[in-house]
């Protein structure tokens, strides 16, 4: 039976490489048939953000990947309500179309995974 | 309970090697089972046999091997992230081996708890 596994995404994309290994991360998972969401809070809904330029330090443009999760089944994306507006961002700007929830309303979704792995 | 931990950060650097290291210990003389610690992002440097600390410092590294040894514990270094950090096969410490991130998603479906230890 698959399993809830969701993935917590706190760090912004560039500044360090949790961000680019998360996603390594989700792209395997899509092998494994598991139900899989990607939840995004603190810096971590700046992977979202569309319009990145990461050229002039010398790294990969990976926000395009988060667009083509959903050709591997993977379509669930929660962003947090509170990292959001706290960083004047709304859902217009961000790369996937997400679902937004409270603070609450994510922690009694992580209430109901199985494996939560955060980066 | 049968758990599987991930860590995320290397040794000496931050504490996440020293409480994933303690939480095994200490799961393992209240009788549950460690199936597998999966090391990931800079974590994939607890499996370094050059690491050489001071006499009067624990030796993160070589307790690891220990730990295995003992216990049987699958130590599985990922195998992009170790690559991209220097850590191969020639470098490996006693009891760790290095496989795919596909090894930290089936750790997750097979074991009870997955536990992460990181920032």
């Amino acid at each position: 039976m698959a399993k809830k596994f969701m993935f917590v995404n706190r760090k912004a994309p560039y500044g360090s490489i949790y961000a680019l290994e998360a996603l390594e991360v989700v792209l395997i998972t899509a092998a494994f048939e598991q139900e899989v969401s990607l939840a995004f809070l603190d810096d971590g809904v700046y992977q979202l953000k569309k319009g990145m330029m990461p050229k002039g330090i010398e790294m990969k443009n990976f926000g395009p990947s988060y667009r083509a999760l959903p050709d591997y089944d993977i379509d669930k994306f929660y962003v947090e309500r509170e990292s959001m507006e706290a960083r004047g961002l709304t859902p217009e700007d961000l790369l996937v179309e997400v679902e937004v929830l409270s603070a609450q309303e994510l922690g009694q979704l992580m209430e109901a995974q199985d494996v939560i792995l955060s980066f | 309970m049968n758990f599987a931990v991930l860590v995320n950060e290397g040794p000496y650097q931050h504490e996440a090697a020293d409480s994933a290291y303690l939480f095994c210990r200490a799961a393992i003389e209240a009788g549950h089972r460690i199936s597998r610690v999966f090391f990931y992002h800079d974590g994939v440097n607890n499996a370094n046999r050059l690491s050489e600390p001071p006499q009067d410092d624990r030796n993160i590294v070589a307790r690891w091997s220990k730990l295995a040894e003992a216990h049987g514990v699958d130590l599985v270094v990922c195998v992009a992230a170790g690559l991209r950090r220097g850590i191969k096969d020639e470098l490996l410490p006693p009891g760790f081996r290095i496989s795919g991130l596909g090894q930290l998603i089936e750790a997750g479906i097979e074991a009870d708890r997955l536990v992460t230890f990181g920032d």
